[in-house]
């Protein structure tokens, strides 16, 4: 099994806001990012795939395949949108991080066959990122 | 559904690599530079990895201005701008990164954090790091 990380990059803007609480409960809970305004990030997605290397082609994966399903999958819908109004993921819940990684995960997790998704990475900034494997 | 979140930090430190239980030249032969008497220092960049579900109503797995919190009491006030050799931490270890590194991550066994502790994984220079999960497997 080899492993094999293709990184991308987007801008998004999002809020923290659960419509259930009050603003103050809100501003409580999310601080600064219950801004109802919002604020923005470069995200830094890493994306790792595991499988073998095929003998003829020398490749885990085609990466240009590969960047082709990121660019369909996620970035198109992600990059330069507003996360809590433009992303259907998160009409329902809200777009932190850790809720961005697992809905770029179920977004990849069926369309890389034959390699298997191992692990999204998801850099909010360079101090703090998600990791999700499917677990 | 299971997310690892990793929060990175910064804190400086000098130290010197010499073990009294070696000759001199012993360790200058087994610490090369990092045997100076005069010692000298890094900035380390500690991550701390901590892992759980997500709450549905905040969508986070922790807090994270309490995880800072606690790291920057634990950690960050104890090592940053400290000589790691005069510490009680290293009266009996060589100050290496490595046990630096099981140093940080045996400090926050010990404290209540927001969610568990998976690792911790210090960089001494941007050529070393060092992981540390204590008893559980590194997950990768």
């Amino acid at each position: 099994m080899i492993y094999l990380t293709r990184k991308a990059e987007f801008s998004a803007s999002h809020y923290y806001h659960n419509p259930q609480w009050n603003p103050e409960e809100n501003l409580r809970v999310f601080g600064k990012c219950a801004n109802l305004n919002g604020h923005g990030h470069n995200y830094t997605l890493e994306v790792t795939v595991a499988g073998e290397v095929d003998a003829v082609t020398g490749f885990v994966i085609d990466l240009k395949l590969l960047k082709d399903v990121l660019t369909r999958q996620v970035l198109d819908d992600f990059d330069h949108r507003n996360l809590n109004k433009e992303v259907s993921e998160f009409t329902a819940q809200v777009p932190t991080t850790e809720n961005i990684a697992v809905a770029i995960w179920k977004r990849l997790a069926t369309s890389l066959a034959p390699v298997q998704l191992h692990r999204v990475r998801l850099y909010e900034q360079p101090d703090l990122f998600v990791d999700y494997y499917g677990e | 559904m299971k997310v690892y979140l990793t929060r990175r930090y910064l804190f400086s430190s000098s130290h010197r690599l010499h073990n009294p239980l070696l000759t001199a030249d012993a360790n200058r032969e087994t610490y090369g530079k990092c045997n100076n008497p005069h010692g000298h220092g890094h900035n380390y960049f500690l991550e701390v990895t901590v892992s759980g579900p997500i709450a549905p109503a905040t969508g986070m797995l922790c807090d994270l201005a309490h995880l800072d919190a606690v790291v920057a009491r634990e950690i960050l006030d104890r090592f940053d701008h400290q000589n790691l050799n005069q510490l009680q931490e290293f009266s009996a270890t060589v100050p290496t990164t490595e046990n630096l590194a099981i140093q940080c991550q045996q400090i926050l066994s010990r404290v209540a954090l927001p969610a568990h502790l998976e690792s911790i994984r210090i960089e001494e220079t941007a050529n070393n790091s060092f992981e540390f999960a204590g008893a559980q497997p590194l997950r990768r």
